[in-house]
Parts: structure tokens; C-alpha cells; sequence
């Protein structure tokens, strides 16, 4: 596979599950914001731009951290690289330049999704956008469902799944950080009714509630933490991820005969989630613990260019 | 109901006879056309184009902002050509591809054709399109153009003319398969009456037309599309075509020359290319050669295909026989390798280098086409009879100043086919791409691109100025005994 196709195929996943993974930033914080009642609104938004990481960018492009100027930042904003649009945008054209390589139903479909968001960004209305988040996810699910269902499971298809994962891990590490951002000011809300509906409004974000309730039953803070971070079954917690992440690429190393460093640094990962104890976690600094994640991330994105997408083995 | 106002005005109509009624073999066409309520025929319309829009099938525009979209506007009404026009359309172009096939070999290597006087040597060696770094080469097989979409013009007898022969990218044939597709949607029950060629089976032919010419030796090619990126007006063409084929597409910075071989660079490490059907233009190609500040190609590429280590589909140079110029003389080069009759004419051509054809050409211009010799897309280009004094008088100064540069032709009153234009059927001046590719043998894919001018009285038919397009359907030879023949069709469609 070409080293191009291959980086394009990871990152047309990577985009489209960040823009997913931004409409449950938000609907995360539009539920703390109901759920908290009303005397902290005016400064419930801030966090979710600091968890997100642009802050600088949004600074220069706004005074204040208002609902209005933060959705608007996150969702129809073509300055924010991360905004849904500007992630829409790069998924299509990332799917866009390897065409010959997906199948026609996944290109239908980022097409659709693309005209999609053109369409609501011409109304430049922020409120009532859960109908909008809502299709979004459901576009999400149908694409991944192409993506499973109609591209041959080989290469592209383990590079998408990895770009996908690594993408998802990353923000539910980052949605657990805007959870704490709101809490730890409090820590006299741990436990108590409120951290219960708060922590369930933060595993209905990512569809996990149902799950959860399965496995834990009751709701609270340490449950939930360890739900979304060891979880080994959960599609969206961390583990399951990294673990995912390991297998694919592992195959993707035995298809192509190379032995590289990358399955060691991946290894160790899943082997510290593996190993790891919430309580410990909890105990320590759950800001350090996500941040040293997220330089992981950060690290195998990194080694994946490095190694497969601007290949410098020679012949 | 809708035809009934219609007016062919005396042109030659692809559907309709001068008196109103409709021809022998659109009649089941025109038929299911009149039995759909006007607003049925609009609304189809309306959903081919969503169709378009929705799958992306769009041309890029390079004056409009960057990425900007648009869809070649589809009409659902089909142009018909029938068995007997088909059969002599396929063998003119067969006749017409292989002698400028031997032409281009001819020039670049013994010249027995200008050494013989059949045209001026400093005619051919003065074009732009002459590419000296091709001198001694014969490409694998000996064949330089595996793909052409030559122009056909019909005049108002209903003649077909060869207009350009378009041997370098022709581009569009996605739009034959795409337009096709749609329209199957779009009228079943007449398109299932009609017994029409397939087209669907194009990336079959092209793919083995490829493979044929790879280098010797070589038994499984390694075969590859290359484009010159998303930005292309035919991007969408490039990568529908590699996944037609199965093969993949390719941009210059994937690609590298190492021990002069060209190379893939895949997550493997460099993969070995064989055959290179590219959508670069030859000037883009390979910065060492030619365009230095080309980003798009190459380096090193010319000197594999020198070497014959890569096959180029299309040989790098074919544009030589492009030269408007020298396309005046593709009748004279049938007969001189076939010793042949053209079985399809050139348009007239005055060769403005010509003392004697400028003369003629500047005294009457208003009834002329001007064309500059290497410009296609309609532009360049002067329609005299739309043309006012002014246009003429610069026209002949650039003329003067370089006529090597220009070529006129008489205005031909295009042939005219049923469009939908707003709530009515108009009659809209047509042209028509078929296309050829030359691998074992010669093959003319049985359909085509009709080019429509959608603007009245316009006969401009590119996409860049107003054009849209057409399902072309050639029919098959059994068409008209009726039962039989149906069932036939039927059966082989099973």
C-alpha cells in the first residue's frame, strides 16, 4: 500500500471520530451546565477548550468564554483546525485523495456528511444542535460500518482502525479531564446525588451508560473512572483501545515483514493499562495520569509517520 | 406532450426528422418521452443531477476559489447512434488511430514520411508539440497512443467529421460510465426497448490495454494511475478509473526514481512500477527534462522510459499529431502507411502558414473558426459568424504576427439533439467523444461522451463554457425485428 494512501486512511478515521468525539465534549458540558444549576454558567465553558488544548487559538480569535463563542468555536469555526467543520473537511478530503481505495458507499457517505455540516454552518445558529450531534454520530456509526463491511480487511483497514482508536483514547482521556476540571475545585461533591447524575451524564456522552449499569450498577466517580480508563471490553475506554491498537498493528507488522520499535513502545502502553490500579490512579494525579497518556498518543502518532507513512526504508 | 412545439429549425437532429416526427430508431425513446408528464421528465432530471452532487462527481473550477465544486450539468435526454452509424464510426476511427500511431513512430524515429514530401518537414519539426527528447525511441509494441478520445462533429447532412483527435490525456470517459449509470435509473423501460451497448465493461479493456504494453518481459505488470493531485478539474476521473482498474493512484511525490527504475514508496519500503498511465501532461512530467519548476512529476522518469524500463500510456510526444496543423494532414498519412481512403474526413483545414490558405482565410473570416494550433478546451479559438469587426481585426494581427500558430476551418452548423431547457425540449448543438484504446488489437468502446451546448444557438460544447453531457447510447445490430429481437436482448441481459 502506498505510504501516502495509508497515512490518508488514518487520518480520514482520525477526523471524523475527533469530530464525533467533539459533539460529546459538548454535550458532556451542556449536561454538567443543566445538571449543576445555575450559579456556576458563567464559567462552565472555559474547560472545554482548555481540555481540547486551543486555547491560544481560540484567544485570538475571541474576549470571552461564553456558551456562544466556545460552541461556536468547537463546532462551525474554519480557524479552529479542530472545530467539527474543519474536522469534516479533512475527513472528506483525506477520503477524497484515496477514492480508488475505499469503497464508493464510504465515499457516499462522507460526501453526505460533508454537505451535511456545510448546510448547518450556513444557518449560523449554536442552540438546538442536538439533532445535528445526533446525525453526526449516526453518520459516524454508518461509515465505521462501511469501513467494516465493505473495505477488505488488510491493511487500510487495520491503519483505519488504529487512527480511529488512538483518536478515541486520546479524547476519552481528555473527556475524564473536563469532568475533573468541573470537580476538583469540589471535592465536597464527591458521592453525593449530584457526582452520581454528573457522572452519569458523562457516560451517556459516550454511550456507555447502559454498559456501565451492567457491570457496576450503581453510579460513582470511581467506578466510572475505572469504567472508561481499564474497561477491557468497553469500545470506548482506553484499554480496549490500546489493546485494539496493539493487535492491528501487530498485523499490520507481520503483513508487511518489518520488525520495528513501535510494537515495543504500544507493548508497554497496554501493559501498563493492563497492570494499573484505579485506586492508585485516583489517589495520584488523575491530570498527570491523562496527561502522560496522551504523550503516548502522541508518541506512536509519531512513530507511525515516522515508520510507515514517509517510509525511508530503502530497497 | 413536449415535443410537440419542438423545432429542429433545419439543423440536422440526433432524434428528430425535419418534419416533426421522430427517427426510425428513437421512435420507442421519444414514445416513452411524451408519455411522462412534463413535470415527471423535470423532477428525473432534478434527481440525476442530486445523484451527481451526492457522489461527489464533480470537476473542480480553477477561476472559483480554491476546491470549489461543480457538477458537469447532466441531460437525461439520450443521443442515439445507430448500429449502421456505430459500425462506420468504429471502423473510421480504427483506421484513423493505426495510421497515426505509425505517423507518431515515423516521426520520431526514421522520418520516411517527411523524407518522402507527404508534409513539409518544417511544418511537423516546428511544433511546440515535437518533443526532440523523444527522438529514437519506439515505446514497447510500438504503440504511442493506448488511449484517445477523438472529437466527431456531425454537419446539417448528418456527416460525421473527425474535429481533433485528442492523443495526449483525453479525459471525460468517467463520465460516459457515471452518465450512464445514471440514466439506466433515470428512463429503464426505454433504455431496456432499445438494446443498447454496454460501456461498464471500459476498465477491463483499459486495464489489459495497459498490461499489454507493458515492458518485455514482464508477465504481471506492476500497473499504476497517476494524477496530478485533488486540485485536478479531473481528479475524480484519475481515481474513479484506478478503482475501476484496481490498481493504484498515484501522485508525483509517491513515486521515485532509484537505479533507474521508477518507484513506489509504499509502507513496505519502494515498490517496482511498470506501467504508468498518467494524467500529467507531458510538460509536467519530469523536471529534469522538461517544466523545471514542475512539482507534479517526476525526476528522472524520461530517462526510464527511455531506458524501457516504465511504460508511459500515452507515450510522452503523441501531441505532435494534436498540432491543429498537422492534424490537416491525417488523410494524407492514411494513405501514405494503409494506402487507404479516410473512412472519416478531417474538417476542411487552412493552414495558416499556408501563403495562399492565409490569404484566403484572412478575406473570410467572418464565416471561419480560427484555432491556435495547441489549444483545445475551446479556447483560443474565434467563431467567426459570432464575431464582431473588432474580434476579427485583432484576430488577423495575431494571425500575421505568427501563423504558424493558427489554423481556420468553415464553421460547421453542429447536429442538434432534444435537451430540456427550463420547462421545455430545445433543440442544443452536440458533439461526440468516443474512445479508443490501442492494446493487442484496436478497440472503439461502443458509447461515448456527447458534449451538449446548453446555451442557445451556442456551439461551444465544453464544460469550462456552459457545456453539459449526455448518455450516448450506440445500438445494437438487431434492434428492429422487433419480438425476436426483444427477447433477445432480454436473454443476453440475463
Amino acid at each position: 500500500m502506498l505510504s501516502r494512501v495509508a497515512s490518508s486512511i488514518y487520518w480520514m478515521s482520525r477526523y471524523l471520530e475527533r469530530a464525533d468525539n467533539v459533539t460529546r465534549f459538548i454535550d458532556v458540558n451542556a449536561n454538567l451546565i443543566l445538571d449543576m444549576g445555575r450559579e456556576r454558567k458563567d464559567a462552565q465553558w472555559e474547560p472545554l477548550v482548555r481540555a481540547t488544548g486551543d486555547e491560544e487559538i481560540f484567544n485570538n480569535l475571541y474576549k470571552e468564554y461564553n456558551e456562544k463563542n466556545v460552541i461556536n468555536f468547537l463546532t462551525f469555526n474554519k480557524k479552529n483546525p479542530n472545530s467539527i467543520i474543519s474536522c469534516i473537511h479533512n475527513f472528506r478530503e483525506n477520503s477524497r485523495t484515496i477514492r480508488e481505495v475505499i469503497s464508493s458507499e464510504m465515499w457516499e457517505v462522507a460526501n453526505a456528511l460533508y454537505h451535511l455540516v456545510m448546510k448547518h454552518s450556513r444557518k449560523h445558529k449554536i442552540d438546538d444542535l442536538q439533532e445535528f450531534f445526533i446525525e453526526i454520530h449516526n453518520y459516524n456509526s454508518l461509515f465505521t460500518g462501511f469501513i467494516e463491511n465493505t473495505m477488505l480487511h488488510d491493511e487500510g483497514w487495520h491503519f483505519a482502525r488504529i487512527g480511529r482508536l488512538l483518536e478515541r483514547a486520546d479524547k476519552t482521556a481528555r473527556m475524564l479531564d473536563v469532568k475533573y476540571f468541573f470537580l476538583l475545585p469540589n471535592l465536597d461533591y464527591i458521592d453525593t446525588p449530584y457526582d452520581a447524575v454528573e457522572w452519569g451524564s458523562v457516560l451517556k456522552s459516550v454511550n456507555g451508560f447502559e454498559m456501565y449499569r451492567k457491570q457496576f450498577h450503581r453510579v460513582n466517580y470511581k467506578n466510572v473512572s475505572e469504567f472508561l480508563i481499564l474497561n477491557e471490553h468497553f469500545p470506548r475506554a482506553i484499554r480496549y483501545c490500546i489493546h485494539s491498537i496493539s493487535r492491528s498493528l501487530q498485523h499490520i507488522i507481520n503483513t508487511l515483514g518489518v520488525d520495528v520499535l513501535i510494537s515495543l513502545k504500544i507493548n508497554k502502553l497496554r501493559i501498563t493499562l493492563d497492570e494499573a490500579n484505579i485506586n492508585y490512579i485516583l489517589d495520584n494525579d488523575i491530570h498527570k495520569f491523562v496527561d502522560n497518556l496522551q504523550l503516548k498518543f502522541n508518541a506512536i502518532d509519531e512513530e507511525l509517520d515516522r515508520i510507515f507513512f514517509n517510509t525511508t526504508i530503502s530497497v | 406532450m413536449v415535443f410537440e412545439l419542438y423545432d429542429t429549425e433545419d439543423f440536422y437532429d440526433e432524434l428528430i426528422n425535419n418534419d416533426g416526427s421522430p427517427r426510425k430508431e428513437a421512435i420507442p425513446l421519444v414514445e416513452c418521452i411524451k408519455s411522462l408528464p412534463n413535470n415527471i421528465l423535470r423532477c428525473r432530471q432534478r434527481e440525476a443531477e442530486n445523484t451527481l452532487y451526492q457522489q461527489g462527481i464533480t470537476f473542480n473550477v480553477y477561476s472559483e476559489k480554491k476546491g470549489t465544486e461543480k457538477i458537469m450539468p447532466f441531460d437525461i435526454i439520450p443521443r442515439i447512434i445507430t448500429a449502421k452509424e456505430w459500425n462506420v464510426i468504429q471502423m473510421g476511427l480504427k483506421q484513423r488511430i493505426e495510421a497515426l500511431n505509425l505517423f507518431i513512430d515515423d516521426i520520431y524515429n526514421e522520418q520516411k514520411i517527411l523524407k518522402d514530401n507527404i508534409i513539409p518537414k518544417s511544418l511537423v519539426l516546428s511544433s511546440e508539440c515535437y518533443l526532440k527528447q523523444c527522438k529514437d525511441i519506439s515505446p514497447p509494441k510500438k504503440i504511442w497512443i493506448h488511449v484517445t478520445g477523438t472529437d466527431l462533429v456531425r454537419d446539417n447532412k448528418g456527416e460525421f467529421y473527425v474535429l481533433e483527435d485528442n492523443l495526449r490525456c483525453p479525459s471525460g470517459i468517467s463520465y460516459v460510465l457515471q452518465n450512464r449509470f445514471i440514466q439506466k435509473r433515470t428512463l429503464p423501460k426505454a433504455f431496456q426497448k432499445m438494446c443498447v451497448h454496454p460501456v461498464s465493461d471500459y476498465g477491463d479493456y483499459l486495464y489489459e490495454t495497459l498490461r499489454h504494453s507493458a515492458p518485455e518481459g514482464i508477465e504481471k505488470p506492476n500497473i499504476i494511475v497517476l494524477t496530478p493531485g485533488i486540485y485536478n478539474s479531473a481528479y475524480y476521473e484519475h481515481s474513479f478509473l484506478a478503482q475501476q482498474m484496481g490498481v493504484p493512484l498515484a501522485q508525483g511525490s509517491d513515486l521515485k526514481v532509484i537505479n533507474n527504475h521508477v518507484m513506489l514508496r509504499s509502507t513496505k519500503g519502494f515498490e517496482r512500477v511498470d506501467v504508468i498511465y498518467r494524467r500529467i501532461d507531458d510538460e509536467f512530467l519530469d523536471p529534469d527534462v522538461f517544466n523545471k519548476d514542475s512539482l507534479l512529476g517526476v525526476p528522472g522518469i524520461m530517462e526510464c522510459f527511455r531506458k524501457g524500463t516504465v511504460t508511459l500510456a500515452n507515450a510522452p510526444g503523441t501531441g505532435i499529431a494534436d498540432d491543429k496543423a498537422v492534424y490537416a494532414y491525417v488523410p494524407q498519412m492514411i494513405k501514405y502507411y494503409l494506402d487507404q481512403d479516410p473512412i472519416i474526413n478531417n474538417v476542411p483545414t487552412f493552414i495558416c502558414d499556408n501563403k495562399k490558405d492565409l490569404t484566403y482565410v484572412l478575406e473570410n473570416m467572418e464565416s471561419m473558426v480560427v484555432k491556435a494550433v495547441n489549444l483545445s478546451g475551446g479556447s483560443g479559438m474565434l467563431i467567426g459568424p459570432k464575431s464582431t469587426a473588432q474580434e476579427r481585426e485583432e484576430f488577423s494581427e495575431k494571425i500575421k504576427k505568427n501563423p504558424r500558430n493558427y489554423i481556420a476551418q468553415p464553421t460547421i452548423a453542429l447536429s442538434r439533439t432534444p435537451t430540456i431547457i427550463g420547462k421545455n425540449i430545445e433543440g442544443r448543438h452536440v458533439d461526440f467523444r468516443p474512445y479508443i484504446l490501442y492494446g493487442k488489437s484496436i478497440f472503439v468502446l461502443p458509447g461515448g461522451l456527447t458534449r451538449v451546448a446548453l446555451k442557445k444557438g451556442s456551439l461551444v460544447v465544453n464544460s469550462s463554457q456552459g457545456g453539459g453531457s449526455k448518455d450516448t447510447w450506440v445500438l445494437k445490430d438487431n434492434f428492429h425485428n422487433s419480438k425476436t429481437t426483444d427477447q433477445h436482448c432480454k436473454t443476453t441481459k440475463l
